[in-house]
């Protein structure tokens, strides 16, 4: 049986209560908004690009504790990469949630943590929603995306 | 069926091998007599609620989503496809005879069920959100024009707005909403006010699915009336809850959908006022809802059938029907009175819980307790539940605005059914404990 503790392990909880780059960025230059209409979840994620490079990003929003601390902490792990970089995190970071990973777990560093969303398929829209926004903002997409 | 009919087709086959009590008649519970509400003898009737998830009993509480099938519902469908499968309206044959007279038994059974004056006002839909489609496709589009006025109410299902929305956009009419207080109250005075002569139809929840809130409707039907107004009742929540008689509503119309009710999913009800529906247009055009049909003009069917084009869900009707009568046999006025306790019990059970705020106070409500819990969200409250087997409903309900007039992203919501007991409320309040040491 999934285990409640390998969902909520206390990164994740204290991530969701204090959430770090959890502002409007003033010098953003790409924003997108994501939102997961059955629940309700709503992000803006903000991006400062430097040409390729992620120089500076932040978010804001309402949603529950997994995808807000799945914000959070994907604004820490993808600050300074490049845009491939970032794409390249989310796709490894995506197949650890869904359960698809070959062999080993990923070296996705503090990002394992929600290696427990996988034992819970209806979570996984909400640990990855802030990430397709991202992917959204890097895209230069204009409209709203939703996981649905 | 009447005695005579069930006689003839008892004696013109022979019964073939049944599985089981497959083929029992609809079980009517010893509840039915004078002695107490036997919940526990009720909960025996549900196949479903005997299981156990994630190594829990299961506590379902999401009934305003969908209901359980007691064993009697169960039986009829499989009966009906072991034994009675037939098209109806149209075969000389056995098989066609005996499936059209049970389907026309399950329309009578709901006719007496909400007090409609003649089951040929009983209109077989796929459930409450094509009925108000119906509605809104046939009365309204011949009804409503540019700058004509829809009346809804603040606290809708998105089924109760939405084909509104289609029509006034079509038609260039407005829609207008009716308010609802902090408690989750419509306001009488408000709703009074924006009747008029522009307004063409008034459509309103009977039960909020979000809130549980009912809503006045005897006196919001009489300020309609008294200005001409026909008045669309979505009854989806109110259904498995309250008696629900459309001839003292006098109502216009009433909607319904058979699996809140303990019947399929698939099947539900509009019922309709025999003058309005004689005067509507059809809906949908196709078999059986016609008298002739020539490739210069086609002659539409009476009613009930005008409204029923093509082959309906037969077997879905045939299990409501059973499920109405299943209802019956325990008494709604029973039901209503156990639901009532168990929801007050709930109310002051979980609103004791610190950090838990109620989102629906209204002083009439029924089956629903929506509530938030402070920092934590609805979502995380769900999971966490699952996984102590407690089944509730999380998110906005098909109820967005309603969610924004509280402004709040979501609820957790209880929902309430004949068979839910203290015991589960105990279980959904350590529940909800559990919820608040994971986050603590």
């Amino acid at each position: 049986m999934a285990d409640l503790r390998d969902l909520y392990q206390d990164v994740i909880l204290e991530h969701s209560k204090a959430p770090r780059n959890f502002r409007e960025l003033a010098t953003a230059n790409h924003k997108a908004e994501g939102f997961n209409p059955l629940c309700g979840d709503r992000f803006t994620v903000y991006l400062d690009l430097d040409g390729d490079s992620i120089r500076d990003i932040s978010f804001q929003g309402s949603g529950c504790a997994i995808s807000k601390a799945s914000a959070s902490m994907m604004t820490q792990s993808v600050k300074g990469k490049s845009k491939a970089e970032a794409e390249e995190i989310f796709g490894r970071f995506h197949e650890m949630v869904t359960g698809h990973t070959h062999g080993d777990q990923p070296d996705l560093g503090k990002l394992t943590v929600f290696s427990g969303v996988s034992e819970f398929p209806v979570r996984v829209k909400c640990a990855t929603l802030a990430w397709h926004t991202l992917q959204a903002a890097l895209e230069g997409k204009q409209q709203a995306i939703s996981t649905e | 069926m009447s005695t005579a009919a069930k006689k003839r087709t008892a004696s013109a086959r022979t019964a073939p091998p049944r599985n089981g009590n497959a083929s029992a008649p609809v079980q009517a519970p010893e509840a039915q007599s004078t002695s107490g509400y036997d919940v526990e003898k009720i909960r025996g009737d549900f196949p479903i609620l005997r299981q156990k998830i994630r190594g829990k009993p299961l506590v379902y509480l999401d009934n305003a989503a969908t209901t359980q099938k007691p064993q009697a519902v169960i039986n009829t469908i499989t009966r009906y496809y072991e034994r009675d499968n037939a098209n109806i309206h149209r075969g000389v044959h056995f098989l066609s005879e005996h499936a059209t007279e049970e389907h026309d038994e399950a329309r009578a059974t709901i006719q007496h069920f909400i007090n409609a004056a003649d089951s040929k006002e009983i209109i077989f839909v796929r459930g409450a959100t094509e009925a108000i489609n119906l509605v809104a496709q046939s009365y309204g589009r011949a009804h409503i024009g540019a700058g004509d006025e829809v009346l809804i109410t603040a606290m809708e299902h998105h089924s109760n707005i939405v084909p509104w929305q289609f029509l006034c956009d079509e038609k260039g009419a407005k829609l207008r909403v009716a308010p609802i207080n902090d408690a989750g109250e419509l306001v009488l005075d408000e709703y009074a006010n924006l009747l008029g002569p522009k307004t063409k139809i008034v459509a309103v929840t009977h039960v909020s699915n979000a809130l549980g809130s009912i809503t006045p409707l005897r006196q919001m039907i009489e300020l309609a009336h008294a200005q001409n107004i026909p008045v669309l009742v979505d009854g989806a929540q109110a259904i498995p809850h309250l008696k629900v008689d459309v001839q003292a509503l006098d109502c216009d119309f009433y909607a319904f959908s058979g699996h809140k009710v303990y019947g399929p999913t698939g099947i539900g009800v509009l019922y309709g006022k025999a003058a309005l529906l004689d005067a509507m247009p059809p809906y949908q055009g196709g078999g059986d809802m016609i008298a002739s049909v020539t490739f210069e003009k086609t002659l539409f069917n009476k009613l009930p059938f005008k409204f029923e084009a093509g082959t309906p869900d037969i077997c879905g009707a045939i299990g409501l029907g059973a499920a109405i009568r299943y209802v019956e046999s325990l008494g709604i006025d029973r039901i209503a009175a156990h639901e009532h306790d168990l929801l007050a019990y709930a109310t002051e059970k979980v609103s004791a819980i610190p950090g838990v705020r109620l989102v629906g106070t209204a002083k009439e409500k029924a089956g629903v307790l929506s509530f938030v819990i402070e920092g934590i969200h609805p979502h995380d409250i769900g999971t966490i539940l699952d996984q102590e087997g407690i089944a509730i409903r999380t998110g906005h309900h098909c109820s967005q605005p309603v969610m924004q007039r509280f402004d709040i992203p979501a609820t957790a919501r209880a929902s309430l059914g004949l068979y839910n007991t203290r015991e589960e409320i105990d279980a959904l309040a350590a529940g909800i404990e559990k919820v608040r040491e994971v986050f603590a």
